[in-house]
């Protein structure tokens, strides 16, 4: 996985709430064996027409944010189905952070494991982020992960919170099954004592 | 002694492996359930990584999510070339590391929840994961179970463990006893009409109560099924009599003297008097209605005596969602659900697609036929389940309503096989998910019970099962 490096750009507004892993990539592109390729069909049924043409006024169809490496959303972000499809479909595009007052479990844990950035902030801090989304290129927002901040244009500064080991690991772009292993003595020790505890697991 | 724990810090403590100082765990995982949609890539990891499985013997495999529901399924030929592909890759997969394995063409295959504890291979006290957020169901038998991502469905298969911090505890009790016509998945919309579907994000739910104890297990595994709808990371139920009744003599539950050791230690599966829940919602049994969905997501449930709500009865930014499920749903604020036509019916998932859920469906079709024009179908949840409801006759009650009788799959919850909702229709599902487009592009969705989904077969509109004859 790529090192997490400090995003600095336009952010896309999406400030409708509850948008789930169904709108995010639909179900009809699970059907790959493979995690690349995906941000050709991000929020495919918003994003296009049937026809294959795009509606004009969807948000990332906008020249303004064709090149948006960070999206601003409505509450709930990202509920729904455990697909890491979404996170893939999102980096594919080029999306590095999502900014929004709550995150569904999965999907957040899933956006550690793809070099995204999930960032967690209070709707007073989304609000200021999304007016300054809504102005486009004239806009840039910046999220440092190592000082854990984002700044909005105008230079406010927002602290948000993420777990130690997510961070590092992001920071690092660490890969989680090589850490676990370095500890496979204890995984080794723990099966013996709940083998004979629980033989019928 | 001891603090007080609850039923999910018990089994949390008996399956951490290793604990950093930060509170970081490797929680211990019992039983790895794998389907051909969220696996291939985590397989194709362990290859390239160089890794192997470190424990098939808890790993079972089916595929589910895009197999035909039709009868004529065992020709390869009536699947999308992409399906073929990724059902052959979990089968090479299930092969090559040597899993437990239950191919299309085998009796016991069907949808992955369904099968796990159909098999016994679901059992108290266990953890159980699935890259499928639906992994919540097993739960009802006093397991920690949850859905995982494709990189955590690697790292399950390479280490038998999981990263995990630990979530917070929230208790939903239902006290009392359900009114007649009111059933299980009834009372989890409920529960998701009063928390929201963020409500239970960070918690996990330990659901409580005499009405849930009154709930059979197929009851139980509908209530945790759709927890993940509510947010939480796991639905829990703690196991009692008739848990032990369900899971003796399966296939892959203990037997004789082990069994005996089983019991005893699962009795201990309960929630100490006293224990810290950071979070606590009663509701009364007899309050709860047949409920429906009139919006696009989960939340948006009401009872089936209601009429549609408008935009302007929400604050902040659901007003907007609100306008724009209504668009999205054709409808208009201030109708009666029980107006609202209806032109599909979809009885299965693994919300609702076991055996009970079948008869409480055959129960309402009894002598009765669907609507002129109306489409209907009933996906069993396992071949298992699907061989039952024959036996059973209520396959027969089905037919004779005029009803399709089809295969085990996840078939029109999701809609990734060809059995999916055109631009527009409308239909009454038993499934677990309303968001735009899940059944089909632009399709619209009712969810509702198995007894109220058949009652709407008949009549051809949302109908309230309490009125139905």
């Amino acid at each position: 996985m790529e090192k997490f490096q400090t995003v600095s750009g336009v952010a896309a507004p999406m400030p409708l709430v509850n948008i789930d892993t169904d709108m995010i990539i639909p179900k009809q592109f699970l059907k790959t064996i493979k995690r690349t390729g995906l941000g050709a069909n991000l929020f495919d049924e918003m994003r296009f027409n049937r026809d294959g043409t795009e509606v004009t006024d969807f948000v990332l169809n906008k020249p303004a944010y064709r090149e948006a490496e960070i999206l601003v959303a409505g509450d709930n972000f990202g509920c729904g189905s455990s697909r890491e499809h979404a996170p893939w479909a999102l980096g594919d595009f080029g999306i590095k952070v999502v900014i929004s007052t709550s995150f569904a479990d999965i999907f957040y844990n899933n956006c550690f494991k793809n070099g995204i950035l999930p960032v967690v902030l209070p709707k007073e801090a989304v609000d200021v982020l999304m007016e300054d989304a809504e102005r486009g290129s004239n806009a840039r927002i910046t999220v440092n992960l190592e000082d854990q901040t984002v700044s909005a244009t105008d230079g406010t500064e927002f602290k948000f919170e993420v777990d130690a080991f997510k961070k590092h690991c992001l920071l690092n772009g660490l890969d989680d099954i090589g850490l676990t292993l370095q500890k496979a003595a204890s995984i080794d020790s723990f099966e013996v004592g709940y083998a004979a505890q629980a033989p019928w697991v | 002694m001891s603090a007080p724990k609850t039923l999910y810090d018990k089994i949390w403590d008996a399956h951490v492996a290793h604990e950093a100082e930060d509170g970081t765990c490797l929680l211990y995982i019992d039983r790895h359930l794998v389907h051909e949609v969220t696996s291939p890539q985590a397989f194709e990891g362990l290859r390239m990584a160089g890794r192997t499985v470190r424990a098939p013997e808890k790993t079972i495999a089916v595929p589910d999510h895009n197999v035909p529901t039709t009868l004529d399924r065992a020709n390869a030929e009536t699947m999308t070339e992409d399906s073929r592909i990724q059902v052959e890759a979990l089968d090479t997969n299930a092969k090559e590391f040597g899993l437990h394995y239950y191919p299309v063409s085998d009796v016991r295959q069907g949808i992955v929840h369904i099968v796990g504890p159909e098999q016994g291979w679901t059992l108290p006290g266990m953890t159980v994961v699935c890259g499928d957020s639906h992994t919540a169901t097993h739960g009802a038998f006093g397991a920690l179970a949850h859905g995982i991502g494709t990189s955590e469905v690697e790292h399950v298969l390479a280490t038998q463990t999981l990263i995990q911090k630990k979530s917070k505890n929230m208790k939903v009790e239902i006290t009392g006893s359900l009114k007649p016509g009111v059933t299980a998945k009834d009372i989890t919309m409920r529960v998701i009409g009063e928390t929201g579907t963020a409500g239970g994000t960070g918690y996990v739910i330990e659901y409580c109560g005499q009405a849930i104890r009154e709930l059979s297990m197929e009851g139980r595994m509908t209530v945790c099924n759709m927890a993940i709808e509510g947010g939480a990371r796991a639905g829990l139920i703690a196991p009692d009599e008739t848990t032990f009744e369900y899971c003796k003599g399966r296939p892959h539950a203990p037997k004789g003297a082990q069994w005996e050791m089983a019991v005893e230690s699962w009795k201990e599966l309960f929630t100490d008097e006293g224990a810290h829940f950071d979070k606590v919602i009663t509701i009364k049994g007899e309050d709860i209605a047949p409920s429906v969905t009139w919006g696009t997501s989960p939340e948006d449930v009401l009872p089936i005596t209601a009429t549609i709500p408008s935009p302007e009865d929400f604050e902040g930014g659901k007003v907007d969602a609100v306008r724009r499920a209504l668009d999205y749903m054709g409808l208009e604020s201030g109708t009666k659900l029980s107006d609202v036509e209806i032109d599909t019916v979809f009885i299965g998932s693994c919300t609702n697609g076991r055996i009970e859920d079948l008869r409480a469906a055959a129960a309402v079709l009894k002598g009765k036929k669907i609507k002129d024009g109306m489409r209907a179908m009933v996906v069993p949840g396992s071949g298992l389940v699907r061989a039952q409801a024959e036996e059973e006759g209520l396959a027969q009650i089905f037919l004779d309503a005029g009803f399709e009788w089809r295969m085990a799959g996840c078939s029109m919850c999701l809609a990734m096989n060809p059995d999916q909702l055109s631009e527009g229709e409308r239909c009454a599902s038993t499934s677990n998910r309303n968001f735009e487009g899940r059944q089909g592009y632009k399709g619209r969705t009712h969810l509702l019970s198995p007894a109220m989904a058949a009652a709407a077969a008949v009549t051809g509109k949302l109908t309230d099962i309490r009125d139905f004859a």
